[in-house]
């Protein structure tokens, strides 16, 4: 089961995060920070599934944002893997194109592409509510 | 007041800030404006309001006013005013707030919406966050929409169901007649959903476990098509179709076929046929692979496809991608319990993973190497073992000298080469060993009788090289200790001999009692091996003066011990010898405490190291120990003397001194009659001088028995704490063939040692 899903920056500032079972205000940062500081110290050639405390954690890197998802034990971390990259994609498919709309409708763009040509990145409201809309309950 | 900003304006602004406090000030101000127009019930611009505060939320700020404003948002008509509001219940609330019940309705009237949309909303919403009493209140309606036809519903209505059954496990009765086709649908969404849900249920109740094996054939059926059906351009992740469907199903299968042989047959086929046709040049299906093999190790499988499992795990640790071998490295761990051998056929890929770079890889390969270790590779495996710890991080010295010692005592295939294994790890990683190697590595050596000579003399030159590992010094102190003589006549045969005499020894020894690196446990047995070498080394004058410098130790442990040490010198001369005499082949599992001692007769240390889960606690025990020996040894010196013979009564007194106190003597005395008749009414009675003290205890009888059939015994502490010779003035009564005889009478031979 998943317990969180986060998207941290190389300076560590959460830039989403996601999750699936209550944990208070006060401990996310906390945990966050914590995490975070896991993924960031690992070197390129080491593995991508970390032991944390009772559940591991599952961190993919993408130019200078880092993806990690925090899953049970009983998880197969390979196609947690493959989920992570799949999501990354889907973004990329849905946002890659800037799409001008009328101002009733709010704002509809940005660009998940930029994350990998190393532009700043930013997430529309559509995109906050599609990122957790896709990740109810697996 | 001006419109509020937009998100986008927010996040823009927001990451201008450059420090955390520019950003709060930031926050703060938005915030602000936000409770005004929240007060100001401004419906246009509530959406985007409420938006912008969960953003704030999401990094890490209260918005807990919001919460209102998303219910009145789910509660407006518009489409987006609602999504935004679902959305913010899903994050902002949950069943500890007492606002979310005031939910329930809007959602059960959102579940009965026209539009799929609004439908799909309110579903997921309740699959996130429901209470139990909201699901109980509408777990008829997600029931109802299990069994619509639209697949954009049914999908939501499978994992909202999930989360009903994981908050109400009651219900889950209520929707199993909606399980009944939730397979046959083509759509993937709903097919993955329902498998979730089916997996859940089966994971909750073993009734449903057995009621669902019978969907085995289906979802065989299902998953085959999957693997042969050619590309489609909806389902494919490079090259694979539905991987993620195909894990789910593989999960489900291992639950189902768990404990089961027909299912596990009847799966048996396709696990095969997944396990060869997989692509494996790609993650995805590796990630697929990965999952047969924990399917097939789990149910009950026949041997080839266990041997199958096994060898895709083979290949994984010969794959390049880190992912991958840590992964197989953790399967074959829980495998190796079962299929021991087939494991060991990958040993040489598992012990060159202990060369890897990552730490989660290294250590994983070290515990598989453990499990694997035999009485075959042992030699090999050792080797590479002992190299790994040479290299390895301090945070695994610990866990692998442990491993080594344990596998070294299951599967040495020698004395010697046990005794080299165990010098390896104390030299190499001597300061990380747990403390009752110590103990444990001193009885290996004692049992080893024909290695002495051999361990002493390694020993030696390891110390000369280093004394900072405690556990190596210790070891070493104590054989030197005991085997110095050996070490000294150069009798070693299995090396080379080296020449040292016995002035190097005792330096080296007094060089631990005073380097800065020796422990107080370390001193203690610096000291005591010094102590031994006194009966086999010749330069006995040396050795007195050093044991005497201690006497004025401030360790007391160390004063303690060089003063009884002295002691022996001084007073028990006699018995040093016999006290400091080799120890004999000790029985692992004895009892330990005073009553081990009094059979042996040297030095008592080891006692303590019979039970290997007791920390070695050797100081206390020696002193106690000793003391009660010297008693003993004391008690056993007196001799027993005949105070008073006449007329046939003869009054003979033995001594003890079994108790705490020095300065008592404990006397019994032993009344026997010689005539030909009883002495009946005897009273025995005694007096001391005044620096003594007296106490009479009860005889064991007043008749003494004729002919010398029988004693009567009667004991009488005497203190004598200024320890002068000790005199006694005795009177006895009795009545002897009637008549009344009464006498008096002096004892003064006492022996020395029962006042000394």
């Amino acid at each position: 089961m998943i317990k969180f899903v986060l998207m941290v920056n190389r300076q560590g500032q959460t830039r989403l995060s996601r999750y699936y079972e209550s944990v208070e205000l006060n401990r996310r940062a906390a945990l966050e920070a914590d995490v975070v500081r896991c993924c960031l110290s690992r070197k390129k050639d080491q593995c991508s599934f970390v032991e944390y405390k009772d559940f591991k954690l599952v961190y993919r890197q993408y130019a200078a944002l880092y993806i990690v998802v925090g899953v049970t034990d009983s998880e197969n971390e390979l196609s947690i893997y493959e989920l992570v990259h799949n999501f990354v994609e889907v973004l990329d498919k849905y946002f890659s194109r800037v799409v001008s709309s009328g101002p009733a409708d709010g704002s509809r763009l940005k660009l998940f592409t930029q994350l990998r040509t190393r532009k700043r990145s930013e997430f529309s409201k559509s995109a906050v509510a599609l990122v957790k809309k896709t990740f109810v309950s697996v | 007041m001006p419109a509020p900003i937009r998100l986008r304006e927010l996040i823009r602004t927001i990451r201008t800030a450059r420090t955390q406090a520019e950003e709060r000030e930031m926050i703060q101000k938005e915030c602000a404006a936000i409770r005004s127009s929240f007060r100001e019930e401004d419906n246009t611009y509530r959406c985007r309001n409420v938006a912008k505060l969960l953003y704030m939320h999401m990094l890490g700020y209260p918005a807990h006013f919001g919460q209102l404003e998303c219910l009145k948002l789910i509660a407006s008509q518009k489409f987006t005013d609602k999504r935004i509001g679902y959305l913010g219940a899903m994050l902002l609330l949950d069943e500890r707030q007492d606002v979310h019940l005031l939910m329930t309705n809007c959602i059960k009237n959102d579940l009965n919406h026209s539009t799929q949309y609004v439908q799909g909303l309110a579903l997921c919403t309740l699959g996130c966050m429901g209470s139990s009493e909201m699901c109980r209140d509408l777990a008829g309606e997600v029931e109802k929409l299990l069994k619509t036809s639209n697949s954009y519903l049914r999908k939501k209505a499978a994992l909202c169901a999930v989360h009903v059954i994981r908050k109400v496990p009651e219900l889950m009765e209520m929707f199993l007649p909606a399980t009944k086709n939730l397979l046959s649908e083509k759509n993937h969404g709903v097919l993955h959903t329902s498998v979730v849900l089916l997996t859940e249920m089966c994971e909750r109740s073993p009734d449903m476990l057995a009621h669902f094996r019978k969907l085995v054939p289906q979802l065989v059926r299902i998953l085959k098509n999957l693997i042969m059906s050619g590309y489609s351009p909806e389902h494919d992740v490079s090259g694979i179709s539905d991987p993620f469907l195909q894990v789910r199903i593989l999960r489900l299968l291992r639950i189902l076929g768990k404990s089961d042989d027909d299912s596990s047959e009847a799966m048996n086929d396709i696990l095969a046929q997944v396990a060869t046709n997989t692509e494996t040049s790609k993650n995805v299906g590796n990630a697929i692979l990965y999952e047969t093999v924990l399917t097939i190790m789990d149910i009950k499988s026949e041997s080839g496809l266990r041997v199958l499992a096994i060898n895709i795990l083979g290949r994984f640790l010969l794959n390049n991608d880190k992912n991958i071998r840590y992964v197989a490295l953790t399967s074959l761990l829980k495998t190796v319990q079962t299929d021991h051998n087939a494991v060991q056929r990958h040993r040489s890929t598992i012990v060159d993973c202990l060369k890897d770079l990552d730490v989660s890889i290294k250590r994983r390969a070290m515990e598989l190497s453990f499990a694997l270790v035999n009485g075959n590779n042992i030699r090999g495996m050792m080797k590479e073992l002992l190299y790994f710890l040479d290299s390895c991080d301090p945070e695994f010295k610990a866990d692998c000298a442990s491993g080594v010692f344990l596998a070294a005592e299951k599967y040495a295939p020698s004395k010697r080469w046990h005794i080299d294994t165990i010098m390896r790890v104390l030299t190499t990683a001597g300061s990380y060993v747990r403390d009752d190697s110590v103990p444990n590595l001193i009885q290996l050596i004692t049992n080893s009788v024909e290695m002495h000579a051999y361990t002493v003399q390694r020993l030696y030159k390891a110390l000369l090289d280093d004394i900072s590992q405690q556990p190596l010094v210790q070891v070493a102190s104590w054989c030197i200790g005991e085997y110095g003589d050996l070490l000294v006549s150069g009798q070693c045969e299995e090396e080379e001999p080296i020449q040292v005499t016995e002035d190097e020894v005792l330096d080296v020894l007094e060089g631990l009692l005073v380097s800065n690196l020796s422990t107080p446990v370390t001193r203690g047995y610096a000291l005591t091996a010094i102590m031994k070498l006194s009966t086999r080394f010749s330069s006995v004058n040396r050795i007195k003066k050093v044991v005497s410098i201690y006497g004025s130790s401030i360790d007391v442990e160390l004063q303690q011990r060089a003063v009884e040490y002295n002691a022996l010198f001084k007073k028990y001369d006699h018995m040093r010898p016999a006290l400091l005499e080799r120890m004999p082949i000790m029985e692992k599992t004895a009892t330990n405490g005073p009553t081990e001692i009094v059979q042996t007769n040297g030095e008592t240390e080891p006692s303590v190291v019979e039970s290997k889960h007791l920390p070695p606690v050797t100081h206390s025990c020696i002193s106690q120990s000793f003391d009660y020996l010297l008693l003993l040894t004391l008690c056993l010196g007196i001799p027993p003397m005949t105070a008073y013979n006449k007329n046939g009564l003869k009054i003979d007194f033995t001594f003890e001194r079994a108790n705490p106190n020095p300065n008592i003597a404990v006397i019994t005395i032993h009344a026997s009659n010689s005539t030909e008749a009883d002495m009946t009414d005897f009273v025995f009675q005694a007096a001391v001088p005044k620096t003594f003290q007296l106490q009479l205890l009860s005889p064991s009888s007043n008749v003494v028995p004729a002919l010398n059939q029988g004693t009567v015994t009667q004991v009488i502490r005497v203190l004598n704490p200024q320890k002068q010779q000790l005199r006694m003035r005795i009177k006895l009564t009795y009545t002897l063939k009637g008549s009344a005889v009464q006498d008096l009478a002096e004892v003064n031979n006492f022996p020395p040692q029962s006042w000394q």
